[in-house]
């Protein structure tokens, strides 16, 4: 009792001027440093957005025009045959991009989830691990315009008028996507806790049962937000299908949703194709094309938010 | 569960020593029956000539500072060291006369005989229910009924039944802490294992959670064999029967350290007079 009485009694103490400055003076120059930091922060976001919203607005407003005149004829109409005709139609476009993106992602997302299990659960620090690492690495860093010249060469060439269709594209997309997809694919399953593994081992659990029913559905949400990456970012390729699907960007104006056969084009080809024209008619087809190129990689984003974001619920 | 591990051939290992303190035992009354084991990781050696016997239906418990192989011991009675790269076991693990290290022995199956618990509870991204079902589906089970019945006979085993009956389907990472574990329990049992390993179960736990887990194993010892690794002396005194105290021994030619086991008694025995210097200390809390 006296102890209290005593604490609550005896003058407040004065803190010494070392404990103040310590305390409370967080230091000018850290002040500074801080808001000069914030400051950095948000003039970037600012860039960002700027730059984005500048695209946006451009593309949109062009290509509005085009996409929503005599709608939906943008969507149902096979591409006018010669430049100078007006209006709308890119159903071929459209179709090629979709078969194409879609084909290049069945081959491209088992074969790089398969290596990046090989990586992850096999191979770990092994020699042949490594090397297929280096060389994912330097598959990625290879120019797009060189997968399709390698496509082109050892797959078009030799068969002849054959050769050109939506199947040889999505080779070279999918060549394109197959690094993007193993390091994202390995990342993932990088992150998955070993106790997970510990837990389906010790119930006797093989170790490709393991990893099928543990680990990728454990890394499924973030295996597909990388594959959807990959996918974006081939679905909007130009160089790889110039030599691949089509003799030169323009060749093709009717929809063929055979990919095994018979040439193709895309959204993006034909963006370049009618930025190179100087006629009004074809360059609003360029802007139609590009403003139809951003919804669907629009798409594809948001679908794979939904789905990546459903399954993180199931599994974190 | 079938019982596929070929325990058909109990051959009678290490039958003309002379016959141990506790005399000589007929081969069954034994679990584990560990010679000379000794575990590298890599160059490193981490225990070594570690001899024990695992009784059945008791609880074994092994306790000892921290890093002196504790775990390490307790994983090659599963054959969990296969798992850790550059791990190598040497000497005899013997399992009901089965030598586990032996040629023919698969460790998956060794796995459905001999489950374990986790220092830290890691039920798997999954719903209860298929947490506690990934045992039995991996052994090939598909009814749906017969599932039911393990998963519904495991939790009621593992004293989470009544917890959980209503929320089977939720996510097993909804439940806290003390009811993963007795998940892990639970989903360890639903294979009808023999024996149950675990490795410092109670250590993220409460004290509330680890007397129910304490409470548990002593249920579970009617049927089952438990090895424990346990970093408090006082679990080790209230729920085991027997205990092992390891601890490292440091070459001084080259700074190694190494785990040995001491001392390996009745845990009444053990801690009220220990018979090796070092084992007293332990108990005592003068050392680790
Ligand atoms: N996976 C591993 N790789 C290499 N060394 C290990 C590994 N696991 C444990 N060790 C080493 O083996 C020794 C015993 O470890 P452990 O069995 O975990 O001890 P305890 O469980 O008694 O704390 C320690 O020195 C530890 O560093
Ligand atoms: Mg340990």
């Amino acid at each position: 009792m006296t102890s209290v009485m005593d604490q609550t009694s005896s003058p407040a103490p004065v803190p010494s001027n070392e404990l103040l400055e310590d305390l409370v003076g967080v230091s000018g120059r850290r002040r500074t440093k801080n808001a000069v930091m914030t400051g950095l922060m948000f003039a970037s976001v600012a860039i960002i957005a700027i730059v984005l919203g500048f695209v946006l607005v451009t593309v949109i407003s062009k290509g509005w025009g085009i996409v929503h005149t005599k709608f939906p004829h943008w969507f149902t109409d096979d591409i006018p045959p010669t430049a100078r005709r007006v209006g709308p139609g890119m159903k071929a476009a459209i179709v090629g991009t979709i078969v194409t993106t879609l084909t290049a992602t069945v081959i491209a997302v088992p074969l790089g989830i398969a290596g990046a299990v090989y990586l992850n659960e096999y191979g770990k620090r092994n020699v042949f691990a490594r090397l297929l690492r280096f060389l994912t690495g330097v598959m990625a860093g290879v120019p797009s315009i060189v997968m399709g010249l390698f496509i082109y060469v050892f797959w078009v060439l030799p068969r002849h008028q054959e050769g050109l269709t939506g199947l040889a594209g999505a080779f070279a997309l999918a060549c394109l996507m197959l690094p993007i997809v193993v390091r994202a694919t390995e990342e993932m399953l990088k992150l998955v806790p070993q106790n997970l593994r510990d837990a389906s081992y010790a119930l006797g659990a093989t170790r490709s049962r393991t990893t099928l029913t543990v680990v990728i559905p454990k890394a499924s949400a973030g295996i597909i937000s990388g594959c959807l990456l990959a996918v974006a970012r081939a679905s909007g390729e130009t160089a790889p299908l110039i030599f691949t699907v089509s003799v030169g960007a323009s060749a093709v104006h009717k929809t063929n949703w055979n990919v095994f056969s018979g040439p193709n084009t895309a959204l993006s080809l034909q963006i370049y194709a009618n930025a190179k024209e100087t006629l009004a008619s074809a360059q609003d087809r360029g802007w139609g094309a590009a403003l139809t190129l951003i919804a669907l990689a629009f798409l594809f984003t948001l679908v794979a938010r939904v789905m990546s974001a459903r399954l993180s619920k199931k599994t974190q | 569960m079938t019982e596929t591990l070929a325990i058909q051939t109990p051959h009678v290992g290490h039958a003309s020593e002379p016959s141990a303190a506790s005399g000589s035992a007929p081969q069954h009354s034994v679990v584990f029956d560990v010679r000379d084991l000794v575990v590298h990781y890599g160059a490193f050696t981490a225990v070594r000539e570690v001899d024990l016997k695992i009784h059945p239906n008791e609880i074994t418990a092994f306790i000892g500072p921290s890093g002196c192989g504790k775990s390490t011991v307790l994983r090659c009675f599963n054959r969990m060291n296969d798992t850790i790269k550059g791990a190598r076991v040497e000497g005899t693990v013997n399992y009901r006369g089965v030598d586990l290290y032996g040629a023919n022995v698969s460790a998956t199956q060794v796995r459905k005989h001999v489950g374990m618990v986790f220092q830290k509870p890691n039920p798997v991204p999954k719903s209860i229910y298929e947490n506690v079902a990934y045992g039995p589906r991996l052994a090939g089970l598909r009814n749906k009924g017969e599932l039911d019945a393990i998963v519904e006979a495991s939790l009621r085993g593992a004293a989470l039944w009544d917890d959980v009956k209503d929320r089977l389907k939720s996510s097993a990472l909804g439940l806290s802490g003390g009811q993963q574990q007795r998940l892990c329990i639970g989903r360890a049992l639903a294979v009808q294992p023999d024996v149950i390993l675990m490795d410092e179960p109670c250590s993220a736990l409460d004290p509330i959670a680890t007397a129910r887990i304490e409470d548990l194993m002593q249920e579970l010892k009617a049927k089952n064999t438990i090895i424990i690794v346990t970093h408090s002396m006082q679990q080790a005194a209230r729920v085991s029967d027997r205990t092992a105290f390891f601890t490292t021994e440091v070459n001084e030619a080259n700074d190694r350290r190494t785990g040995v086991l001491v001392e390996y008694d009745r845990t009444d025995r053990m801690f009220a007079n220990p018979s090796d210097a070092r084992t007293e200390a332990y108990v005592t809390g003068r050392f680790g």
